[in-house]
């Protein structure tokens, strides 16, 4: 029941096989059978238990109010949920009750979803392993021991496609010694509770937040779907802000197409969020199969870059093959400014956290030291012991980037640059792209050891490497795993298009994922 | 909600949040109450204190003529609006604290600010009144600093591209007595900002804390930056006055800088004649306009004292204060800050439509329409003013007055208006010295007054067709404060204070009166002319102040130009 997609599992509730009741108790029980891969900073068992109640009667009463009704969800604990705690992984926040709900939230809410819970989050997103959290480390749950990879395929019709694009074979299934308790593969990040809360059917869809990776880098990892949706389609009201010129929500599904039911239930303009788009939303129809063959796919050059593996090198020209193989027009492009993304993002990384900090003071809300000597020792004492030390480093950092002297020479000349490289795209889709083929990661999941052996700062720097462009330009990003590497991990690759044609993107991420037919975990045991 | 620690002083914290229910008076700004009267003593400069303070100028002027001063305003007003600038939590003044308080005014994470389309036209509209070049697009700055009155640790203004720019205002200065004649200053501006406003804290020194209440946090205002082309306090006043008006007249600020909707601060500055300008200092908690002209005097006249015993001007921020009647330097502020601006990232560009740009596509009809707006100004005080000058000849001084006061204007058109044949400039000189002479002398306002434009109508009416004379009109006033409900007209009727205008009569009353005093007479003729006016007084007892004045003056003349002669 775990694996199904929510089209599968919605069928069943609309039969009366199942009763939303009977999903959301068994994702609970699939939850606390999971506890040790610390996905959940807080299961919101009472209010789904009435959530699935309600959605109960509706499905008896006939009054269903769409694919979403009645299905187990959870979001990243940075949505503000009302009455529900909501801490950012951050010991200043650990005692904050937002009043009110996130659009995204509350979009879920009245589509008749349940949330199941808050999910594990690097602090205020900052990070890509979900490993700086006060609440502890996220597991990925690919060799973690807890699930056997299933060889049953979940588009097991396409059994045909498959063998005739034939991908290099997988490795043996489970060949690879499970990881020691004290070191395991990590799930990616920041958005890393929410990946692995999907991964491992404990729910069926969820949100994460993605500012330069931070969706796509745990989806990636955790083996399943992983979308950006253009800048402006979703609401980040409620979203507590990492950069807010950058942050969207992010969808994490099992399949496309669940990707596509999400989203048609949270784009759309919220009065607000001025930075929504006003145009009416037309939600996505991917009922009709595009022909591949008009497609033309571009492979940009600059995301092949040092430190990237072998096996995501291959896998990368598998799937380039499969579409040329299909029909379409596969070119190399070249993007110039890719390699100064990173470099560009930490400054206006920086320099935004630095301002979205300073909310942080201990008057308003969230925690406040015994400090009382005075307001301003009360103020730095709050935000040395609220922060870690991640947080308290870019603070300093933006704060210095923002400096009168400093302005010019950080802050404006990092816009420019992030102007280069939203360009670059546009230099793409003019000249006829219709999406870019990249490696969503250099490499399949690291283990923990090898993860801290660098610091968060590195780790970032080159975790985001191919993810954090399209932050820059605002557009549509979605990663889809492939098949498995060597060590039994998912391999995904990342799909970009222009912004607002999610429509087109999905269409072709969905081609691919039929046709790759990567092996799901056997989630019911 | 919040409680907070006082300042540096005090060690102590209790967070008590049911203490924040409590009410707390408004307590940022000293006010005083002198803006109401100004009016009447420009007319009537009876007060001692506005004696001494001309007195000490012209004095002053003199001891340090080569000395200049030079002075520049930064005035905020609050924008008129229902909701604050970015949030839709209410604006009224004086509700109960932590009331008016949305979820983004106490920068909860997550919250983003939704700009107040009605702030945006208020502040084009105030633009265009004051001929500024009102930008196509504008951006919002965050503007950061740590102070518990602002939670968000940044306000959200309008830094490196503000809604408008390169405005100018032109104003009358006139204070009776010290200026023989109104003359025209010109001050141009800078910029137009719109910007959100602070909390306020509330220090319970007995306590040893602080409490925030944020009703005000979020408030809209508009931030008007002044060039420094102002020379003294008299014309920082007038400049404000001037603002005063036009912001009124637009209703786009309530102006009551007692309730802090309009603060002032000023930037001064002294220089010796042909020298470099000298290092400002700038004062803040200006609570009146005569607080306005005192606060930047003072400013001067403390800066040239500084200067010639041999001291230095700082660059500092200095409170006026009301008590003490100087200025005080504020020690919050003395470290220099470094605001960190950056754009605003949670709005977009703020975008208006100028004159032509329909044509363009992309500028969606829901943004704010300039050339609609110029169409909605209605007539601004300069331009009633010159009306009233060009249209019904009165003098440039009485129309400053009859401006700068709007009760008296509405009674001068309801007077116009009701018999063309009045004497504009009769009807000016009742208001203006009359009307207010008895008011202040009943110690009563103008809001507050008996009179209408009717009644005020009829006593120009009797005194232009001479039915009455001056000190008859006076009593009739008088009558009417006193609550007598007939019209002047009746009680002339009634009470028989008709003027006596028959020449035969007055003649009669004239030779009576010469007959009578014959010392009077005797020392008239002996050169004393200084006692004619103590023979026309009798003529006046006699006739009980109702003989035609001007012509009883001639009639003892000519009598007593007889006598001399003979």
């Amino acid at each position: 029941m775990l694996s199904l997609s929510i089209r599968q599992i919605s069928r069943k509730l609309k039969d009366g096989a199942l009763l939303p009741s009977d999903v959301c108790a068994a994702c609970l029980y699939q939850a606390e059978k999971l506890k040790t891969l610390n996905m959940f900073v807080r299961l919101t068992k009472e209010v789904a238990e009435i959530q699935a109640k309600e959605a109960d009667s509706r499905y008896k009463n006939g009054n269903i109010r769409c694919l979403l009704d009645g299905i187990p969800v959870a979001v990243k604990d940075n949505y503000c949920t009302l009455n529900v705690e909501t801490t950012c992984s951050s010991q200043m926040l650990e005692n904050f009750k937002p009043q009110y709900n996130a659009t995204m939230v509350q979009k879920l809410q009245n589509a008749g979803a349940v949330l199941l819970g808050k999910c594990n989050m690097d602090e205020f997103a900052m990070g890509s392993g979900t490993v700086d959290s006060i609440h502890g480390p996220s597991k990925n749950i690919w060799q973690s021991g807890k699930c056997a990879t299933s060889i049953e395929h979940v588009h097991s019709v396409k059994v045909k496609c498959r063998e005739f694009y034939q991908l290099s074979p997988p490795s043996s299934k489970g060949s690879c010694s499970t990881v020691e308790e004290d070191d395991w593969f990590i799930a990616g990040g920041s958005s890393g509770g929410s990946a692995v809360a999907v991964a491992s059917g404990t729910v069926f869809a969820a949100l994460g937040s993605d500012t330069g990776g931070s969706t796509r880098n745990p989806a990636a990892y955790c083996g399943v779907v992983g979308l950006k949706p253009s800048y402006g389609l979703l609401s980040r009201h409620g979203l507590i802000p990492l950069v807010n010129s950058m942050d969207v929500p992010g969808i994490l599904t099992r399949t496309v197409d669940d990707a596509v039911t999400l989203l048609n239930v949270l784009a759309g303009y919220d009065p607000l969020d001025s930075t929504t788009i006003r145009d009416d939303f037309i939600p996505l129809d991917l009922s009709q199969d595009i022909d591949i063959s008009k497609m033309r796919i571009g492979i940009p050059q600059e995301y092949h870059c040092p430190g990237i593996s072998d096996e995501v090198l291959e896998t990368w020209s598998e799937v380039a093959d499969i579409l040329e193989k299909a029909g379409a027009e596969v070119v190399s492009v070249s993007m110039p400014h890719t390699p100064s993304s990173i470099a560009c993002y930490s400054v206006l990384n920086q320099c935004e956290v630095a301002s979205n900090m300073a909310r942080y003071d201990g008057i308003e809300f969230g925690l406040r030291t015994a400090e009382n000597r005075s307001t301003e020792e009360l103020y730095a004492s709050t935000r040395s012991q609220g922060f870690n030390e991640i947080v308290r480093g870019r603070i300093l950092a933006g704060n210095y980037f923002l400096l009168q002297r400093n302005y010019s020479q950080y802050f404006v000349q990092a816009l420019k640059v992030r102007r280069l490289i939203a360009q670059d795209f546009a230099r793409v889709w003019s000249s006829g792209i219709d999406v870019l083929l990249t490696p969503t990661t250099l490499t399949d999941a690291p283990r923990y050891s090898q993860f801290i052996s660098r610091d968060n700062r590195e780790q970032c720097a080159s975790q985001d490497y191919c993810t954090q462009p399209a932050n820059m330009a605002g557009c549509p990003a979605v990663t889809i795993p492939i098949k498995l590497s060597k060590q039994g991990l998912p391999l995904s690759l990342q799909l970009m298009s222009q912004n607002y044609r999610e429509n087109l993107l999905l269409a072709i991420a969905r081609w691919i994922e039929s046709v790759v037919d990567f092996p799901h975990l056997e989630l019911d045991i | 909600m919040t409680v907070i620690y006082n300042g540096r002083k005090y060690a102590f914290a209790f967070a008590i949040t049911t203490l924040f229910t409590r009410r707390c008076s408004f307590c940022t700004t000293n006010v005083s109450t002198d803006s109401g009267n100004f009016i009447l003593r420009k007319v009537k400069p009876s007060s001692s204190q506005i004696a001494r303070y001309t007195n000490e100028a012209i004095f002053k002027n003199k001891t340090r003529s080569h000395w200049k001063a030079v002075v520049g305003l930064e005035v905020h007003a609050q924008i008129t609006s229902t909701s604050k600038l970015f949030s839709g939590a209410g604006t009224e003044f004086g509700a109960p604290v932590n009331t008016n308080v949305s979820l983004f005014d106490a920068a909860i994470p997550g919250t983003l600010p939704v700009l107040n389309r009605r702030c945006v036209e208020a502040g084009v509209l105030t633009a265009l009144a004051l001929s500024c070049r009102v930008n196509p697009v504008s951006v919002f700055d965050r503007k950061h600093y740590f102070y518990a009155d602002l939670p968000a640790g940044y306000q959200i203004t309008q830094h490196r591209l503000p809604l408008a720019q390169e405005g100018e205002l032109e104003f009358h200065v006139f204070i009776p007595d010290v200026h023989h004649k109104p003359y025209i200053k010109k001050s141009c501006i800078k910029q137009l900002q719109l910007e959100q406003d602070s909390g306020k804290l509330l220090h319970d020194e007995e306590a040893c804390r602080s409490l925030v209440d944020l009703s005000r946090a979020g408030i809209p205002l508009m931030e008007l930056v002044f060039e420094p082309d102002l020379e003294d306090g008299e014309e920082a006043a007038a400049l404000v006055k001037e603002l005063i008006l036009i912001l009124q007249c637009l209703g786009t600020c309530s102006c009551k800088m007692e309730e802090g909707a309009l603060r002032v601060d000023a930037n001064v500055s002294v220089h010796r004649e042909g020298e470099p300008l000298g290092v400002r200092s700038e004062v803040k908690n200006i609570g009146s306009i005569r607080a306005v002209a005192h606060a930047v005097k003072y400013e001067i006249d403390r800066q040239v004292r500084t200067l010639e015993s041999g001291g230095v001007v700082v660059n500092e921020t200095r409170a006026w204060d009301t008590d003490s009647r100087q200025t005080v330097p504020m020690r919050d502020k003395e470290e220099k800050q470094d605001y960190r601006y950056m754009p605003e990232p949670n709005l977009p560009p703020l975008r208006v439509l100028l004159n032509g740009q329909h044509a363009i596509p992309d500028i969606k009809k829901d943004c704010v329409n300039v050339d609609c707006l110029r169409r909605k100004l209605p007539e601004l005080p300069r331009e009633t003013r010159e009306k009233l000058i060009n249209q019904y000849g009165i003098s440039a001084e009485s129309a400053v007055i009859l401006v700068n006061e709007n009760n008296l204007l509405k009674h001068f058109y309801g007077i116009m208006g009701e018999k063309k044949s009045r004497d504009p400039k009769l009807s000016t000189n009742i208001l203006i010295m009359e009307l207010l002479t008895i008011l202040n002398k009943n110690k009563l306002s103008l809001e507050t007054s008996p009179f209408s434009s009717y009644s005020l109508g009829e006593v120009v009416d009797l005194l232009q067709s001479k039915k009455v004379n001056l000190v008859t009109a006076r009593k009739l006033l008088q009558e009417i404060v006193s609550g007598n409900p007939q019209s002047p007209s009746e009680m002339v009727e009634k009470y028989g204070w008709a003027q006596i205008t028959d020449s035969s009569e007055i003649e009669d009353v004239c030779t009576a009166v010469i007959e009578q005093n014959p010392r009077l007479v005797e020392q008239f003729c002996a050169g004393k002319t200084k006692v004619f006016n103590s023979l026309v007084g009798k003529v006046a007892k006699i006739t009980e102040n109702r003989a035609n004045m001007a012509l009883v003056v001639k009639v003892l003349r000519d009598k007593l130009s007889k006598i001399q002669n003979s």
